[in-house]
Order: structure tokens, then sequence, then C-alpha cells
């Protein structure tokens, strides 16, 4: 009994020095070396800001300016509205403002809920209003399920091709762009499934719009 | 549905097997003594820990002696966890608590060490807004090994009890736990580690970034050692995610390629375990017997899965989309999945991890649909013995195993006989209890929270009033008793207003009922499976006749999948009826 104590004290000292400092302290000390871009989240800098993670998705939002010239707020939290410029991220419900990447979370939305069904027909909504207009054959039943269900993470750094391409249209007529020019870049930036079968591709949306920006032309960012 | 996706989940279930059947060779030589090819650069620090942490591994012990070892080294690692948690700020000194995160409450503090201690990795908790980086390497990443490292010698325990033939002793517990992480854990885990950087899960001590978005927001990035954390996650089948929402977030499952990988090091060592059983009862078919019977029923259930999550939800159809495959877009239920993963690598991830204790998800189990939903619930009834966790899986099986034969040998007309030992009323009652404590424990406490008004507190807003309230309470007493951790993320039992944890208090009904669930439900079925093994190694062992009955063929395999279900089934089915079966058989909308 009393030698059960003794060891199990000792054994668990130790293992928390060998499992809970040396072994983190070490895999952090090769991914540094070895991984530095990756081990450090990939980050992207753009005229020596940092503008985000290449995985990590962003809101690529607006402030909604009222009528009294001030931005305004509902339930304290600032009123966000899509940048039309932009391609769209999917739907994200982290708190307080979409894509907090300092606190992952799940919708958490049922798949027999009264609220889901309304929290689809809100993006449906606004994902009409966005791309109708530029894309005049765009029906709920052709919109692809990505572009409305929110992600897992919230932080979804893609979106589906299908997504892409009917936004294409949007960024094509806002950047007097041609159509097959912003059809390129979307294909430029689909990542493939893993080991050619593993996932689905995805369009990776911070760079595709960096890429945008860098072309300039009207409209572009700032 | 797609070709590739299923293509994707036969290629898994090879793959799996491949690796799987060298390392339960390599596992049965470690456990019997032989000598390995990493001895050489292993036996010095093996022995070196046996004379730090004092004992003598030439001493055999009794069921009774190593259930005792065990119990104390669990006690320790608890106490000290909960320590090291509640003392988040008094680590600051270290550079490690960028944030300057205070210690959550005691009450979900309890949640959580119990939770770690036991395999379940249940988080009320979400990582990046409530522990600080020491929190997460000095006290839940070393939980994530040894708990792990429990689970796998009870197994090994359990396998020595049956074939033993040399007396009352079971092995050590402290060689066996050494050995477990030197030689077992270790290797795997370190080449996962640098594996999952290499392709952008992160690793840094960094505090959170602060980036200015293409249209002028700041965003804050939250950073942290997470791959050293998350291979062991999925290798000892813990399961607790370093971000809230686990392996669905990028810097924990970047790609489809890690998406396969984690899958794979989740199931390695619990699909290894059952061909070491094998190797070590010197009839390797008795091993493909299990592996046959686990791997069908796991199959059977991921194509339920898939085929329902492609089928898309209700609430999908109500508002007017169209959920099949159109080009460019793989379709389905995408409410909770990532892009990067799809329906069928999520589908798969998420039952891979239900079927094991695992317990990761890669998407929000909560909004799958009914019947997707359901085969978690499923895998969870099964008492987690389609694979299980590492070791919990062998010794649940095992049992399952016993009362199989006992069942066998009662329809045949014989005394029945294990691999030539004789089973009697004390093995099988022991066998009984331990299968049936899990699912004793799960809806007791489902019961108690369903019942009371203090229990439907941590009920989602979303899911009250509905089905869903209900398949959510159940799940998270189901998932805490198996140990498995996985949850409809909706029920919470910690209600925290802002990050760091200032302000926060826990929901201590919900926090205290599931801490005492998972160590109830986990350290009473240990004690039944050492008994069992206590009670069979002292056994002669008496050679096989021509009425004996066989357990290594395929009349067995039925035997044993009936056997499961038809527990599973009568002890879950009312339950499962009221929440995700109603689901699925309604397109009404709560």
């Amino acid at each position: 009994m009393r030698r059960d104590i003794v060891t199990s004290v000792i054994s668990i000292l130790l293992f928390t020095l060998l499992l809970g400092i040396v072994y983190p302290l070490a895999i952090e000390g090769v991914s540094q070396v070895a991984f530095p871009g990756n081990a450090n989240g990939q980050r992207i800098y753009r005229d020596g800001k940092l503008v985000g993670s290449k995985i990590i998705g962003q809101a690529f939002m607006v402030p909604v300016i009222g009528k009294n010239g001030r931005p305004e707020e509902k339930e304290k939290k600032p009123v966000l509205e899509a940048d039309p410029r932009y391609f769209q991220s999917r739907p994200s419900a982290t708190e307080p403002e979409p894509y907090n990447a300092a606190a992952s979370t799940f919708s958490n939305l049922g798949p027999n809920s009264t609220i889901t069904k309304e929290a689809d027909e809100e993006h449906i909504k606004e994902y009409l209003e966005l791309n109708k207009p530029y894309d005049s054959g765009l029906t709920v039943a052709k919109i692809p399920v990505d572009a409305v269900n929110s992600s897992a993470s919230g932080l979804d750094p893609q979106i589906s091709e299908a997504n892409a391409r009917i936004q294409a249209h949007r960024i094509a007529a806002l950047r007097h762009l041609s159509l097959s020019k912003v059809d390129a870049l979307i294909k430029k930036y689909t990542s493939g499934r893993g080991l050619g079968f593993s996932g689905e591709p995805g369009v990776d949306v911070l760079e595709l719009n960096l890429a945008l920006d860098e072309i300039g032309g009207a409209g572009a960012g700032r | 549905m797609t070709f590739l996706g299923w293509a994707t989940i036969v290629i898994f279930a090879l793959v799996l097997t491949a690796c799987a059947y060298p390392l339960g060779r390599y596992m049965a030589r470690v456990y019997s003594g032989e000598r390995v090819f990493l001895s050489p650069i292993l036996r010095w620090p093996e022995e070196t820990i046996y004379k730090v942490i004092r004992v003598d591994t030439t001493q055999g012990q009794d069921w009774k002696a190593y259930a005792r070892s065990l119990i104390f080294f669990s006690l320790a690692g608890w106490l000290l966890l909960y320590f090291i948690l509640r003392t988040q700020t008094l680590w600051n000194f270290t550079g490690l608590n960028p944030l300057h995160y205070h210690s959550g409450t005691w009450d979900v503090t309890f949640n959580t060490v119990s939770s770690f201690m036991t395999n379940t990795n249940w988080q009320y908790y979400s990582g990046e807004t409530t522990m600080s980086y020491f929190s997460q390497m000095a006290g839940l990443t070393v939980q994530n090994w040894l708990s792990a490292g429990v689970g796998i010698v009870v197994a090994v325990a359990l396998v020595r009890g049956i074939v033993g033939r040399s007396g009352k002793s079971l092995g050590n517990f402290w060689q066996d736990i050494v050995r477990t992480i030197l030689y077992v854990l270790a290797p795997l885990t370190v080449i996962s580690a640098i594996v999952l950087v290499s392709q952008g899960v992160i690793d840094n001590f960094a505090t959170y970034l602060s980036a200015h978005t293409l249209t002028g927001l700041t965003q804050s990035i939250a950073m942290g050692p997470a791959a050293s954390q998350e291979a062991i996650k999925m290798l000892g089948t813990n399961g607790g995610g370093f971000f809230n929402t686990n392996s669905a977030h990028p810097f924990e499952n970047p790609n489809g390629f890690t998406n396969f990988y984690e899958m794979l090091i989740v199931l390695v060592i619990p699909a290894a375990l059952i061909f070491m059983y094998g190797k070590m009862t010197g009839n390797r078919r008795q091993g493909y017997a299990i592996y046959g019977a686990v791997m069908l029923m796991f199959l059977g259930a991921v194509a339920v899965a898939y085929i329902a999550e492609a089928h898309g939800s209700p609430a999908q159809h109500a508002a007017g989309l169209h959920t099949g495959v159109i080009a460019g877009s793989g379709g389905g239920n995408m409410e909770g999945k990532e892009q990067r993963f799809g329906i069928a690598g999520s589908a798969l991830f998420n039952v891979i991890t239900t079927v094991t204790s695992c317990g990761a998800v890669n998407s929000a189990l909560e909004s799958f649909t009914g019947i997707g939903g359901a085969v978690p619930f499923a895998n969870l009834s099964a008492s987690e013995v389609i694979f299980g966790g590492v070791g919990t899986g062998l010794y649940s099986i095992l049992l399952y195993v016993l009362l199989a034969v006992f069942i066998g040998g009662l329809m045949v007309g014989r005394t029945p006989e294990w691999l030539g030992k004789k089973l009697e009323a004390r093995e099988i009652k022991l066998a009984g209890l331990g299968i049936l404590i899990t699912p004793l424990a799960a809806l007791f406490c489902t019961a108690m929270a369903t019942a009371t008004t203090v229990g439907t507190e941590s009920i989602s807003k979303v899911a009250a009033g509905g089905p869903q309230g209900f398949s959510e309470t159940f799940y998270a007493y189901l998932s805490q008793a198996n140990n498995n951790g996985s949850a409809f993320a909706g029920y919470t039992g910690y209600i925290q207003p802002a990050a760091g944890n200032i302000g926060a208090h826990g929901i201590k009904f919900a926090d205290l009922l599931g801490g005492f669930d998972m160590m109830f439900a986990r350290y009473a079925p240990i004690l039944f499976a050492l008994a069992v093994a206590g009670a069979l190694a002292g056994k002669r062992v008496s050679p096989a006749g021509l009425g004996t009955m066989r357990t290594d063929n395929p009349t067995f395999v039925v035997l044993l999948i009936g056997v499961i279900i038809l527990v599973g089934a009568l002890t879950f089915f009312p339950a499962l009826l009221l929440g995700p079966i109603v689901q699925g058989l309604t397109g009404h909308l709560y």
C-alpha cells in the first residue's frame, strides 16, 4: 500500500516532467526548425502587415453605417454586411462576430429545428440578394449547400467550387474583370483532395481575394 | 454520395488493417518481454525509470495488487491535474499563459480532471478561451498519455489472465505502463506530431495574433502548442480538442490528408490490440474472428451515417435547398461540416471517433441528421466494443466474448469452455456486471438529468422543447459513461461570458453528475475485467475436444455480433426511440 503510494507520486511527477514538459518542448523545437511557417500558423503578410492565416477563414465584411453616420449596433455587437467586391466565406457561428479565430464554435443547429430552417432561409436571402443581380438564373435550388450552411469550426477557410463560380459573376462585374479571368483565378486557388481521394476540393478564399486585390483594377481593395 | 466517398471508406479499412497487423505482432512481443527492434535504444531509459520510481519488475502482481497500483496511479494523476488547473495563474512566470487566463471554476475543473483521467476528454470548457498553454501541456497532455496507457495495460492483463498457465500473476502494472508509454505510444506519437506539423497543425508558444483583414476588420487568431497534444489525443483515443471545435479547427486538422491520417491513428492501436490478442493466445484466428466481427459492424455504421448525411436534413429541405451532388459541390447536410472534409470525410471521422472512445469530432454531431446522429448513439450503446478505446475496446469485447461463449455453451448444452478453460459462475457473473455497469450509469444519469429542473438547465436554447433536447441530454451522459467525450455540443455545463474565465460559472449539477458518471463507468468495468482475469488466470487448461465450441470461426462471429447487438438494443432501444429515431423518422420541425 505505502509502496504503491510512493511509486504513484514519484511516477506522476516524473511523467509530468517527461510527457508534459520535455515532450512538448521537443516537438515545438523540431517544428520551429523544420516547419516554421506551418508551426506558426501560415501567416500571410501584405505590405508588412499581418492580414491573416492561410488556413483560417475570415469575414470579408464591413460595418453597416447607420443614418447618424456611426456604425450600427445590435445587442452591443457591430452589424456587418458583405463587402461585395470580395468572395464571401461560409456562414460562421462564432461570437461576438463571425470568424472570431480566438473562439471557434459550432452552430449546433439541429436537423429538425425550425431555428435551423430560419437560419438557412436567412442565409439564402442574403446570398440571393448579393448574387442574383449578377447571375439572373440563380434560384434557391441552385445554391450550393456550403454557401448557406454554417461550417463546423466557424473558421472554414474554404468554399466549394460551385459556390465560387456563382460568386465569380459578381466579382467580375464589380471589378471589371472578364469572367474567364476570375474563373482561372478560382482554379488556381483551389486545393484538391488529400492523396487524391480524401475529402473535397475547396477554394481558398483569403488567398483568392488577395490575388484579386493584387490584380488591381476598378474596385480593388482599400 | 460519390464514388470517391465510398472509395475513401474502403481504402481506409484496407490501410488500417495493413498498419494494425504488424503493430499487433510488435505489441505482443513487447508485452511478452521479448526483444524488439527498439530495445537497444529504449532499454536504458526503461531501466532508469524503474529505478527512479522504485519498482521491482521481477515481482508479478495478482489481480488485486495490479488493480491497487492502477487505482493509486490514477488517483495521483487526478490530484496533480486538479492542482495544475486550479492554480493556472500561479504558472504565469513560465510565460506559457500569454493571455493571463484565470482558472476555471472548481466544479467545471472537477469535471475536466475526471474527464481527462478517465480517457473521456469530455469538455464543458473551450480550449482557446479557458486554458493556458502550461495547463494544456503539463496538465492535459500528460493525462492524454497516461489514461491511454492505463486502458492498454488492463487489456494486456486480461489477455494474460485468459492465456496464463502460471498461477495468479497478471504481470506487473508499473512495468506494463512504462513499456506502453516507451515502446508503443512514444514512437508513434512523436512521428505523428511531426507529420501533423508538416501538414499545417500549429505548434508554438506565441501569443494570439491580431490580423488586419482585407476589409479592415481586426481578427484575433488563437495559437498554442497544438500538434504535440493532437498526436497523443488521437493515438490514445482521448479526443479532447486543443481548440473548442476540436478536429474541425483548421489548426488541428488542416486538410484532407490530415483528416485521413488522424482517422488512421485513432483506430490503429485498438485494431492492433485485437491482432495482439490473437498472437498471445497462440492462435491468430482468435484475433481474426474478433477483428472480423467489429469490422463488419464498423462498416455498417459508416455506411448508414454516410447515406444519411448525404441525403440532407429536414430543415434544409424545408428551406428549399437542393442537397444532391452538383458540379463543384458534394451537397448533403453541410450544416456544421467543413468544406475540406466533405460528407464522407465527416461521416467516417465521426463514426471512427464514436466507435472508439476517442470522441474527437471534425463536424458538429448536434447538426447531424436524425439517423446520421443515431449512428454515434448506436456506437456508444454497443459499449464501445467496435474497436473501442485503446485497451478498453479489447477488454470490453473480451467480456462479450466470454458472454457469447457462455450463451453458446447453454445452447449446445455443454459446460462452456474458452481457450481450454472452463467458464464457471464466478467469471460469468463478473463479466455480466462488467458489461452492464456502463449502460446502468448512462441511463441512471440521463434519467436524473431529464427528470429534474436543474438537469434541464444545460439544454441549449436551440434544442429545447423537442426531441433534440432529449438527444442532447442522453448523449451527454452516454458519452461520459462510455468515456467517449464527443458531444451534442449544445449541452453545456459551463457558462463563460468572456474569454479567460472571468465571471464564468459552472452548472454544478451537470459538472458533478458527469464527473461521477465518467469515473464510475471507467473504474468499475476495469475492476471487473481485472477480476475476470484473476479468476481465469489460475485455471487449468484442458485440451479441446470434438464437442468444444470453437471461438475462431464465422459461426462464432455471427453469435458475437448477435450478443453485442442484443444487449445494446435491449438496454438502449426505448431511450433511442425518444431521441434520434423520432427525429430520423419525421420531416416535422420543432
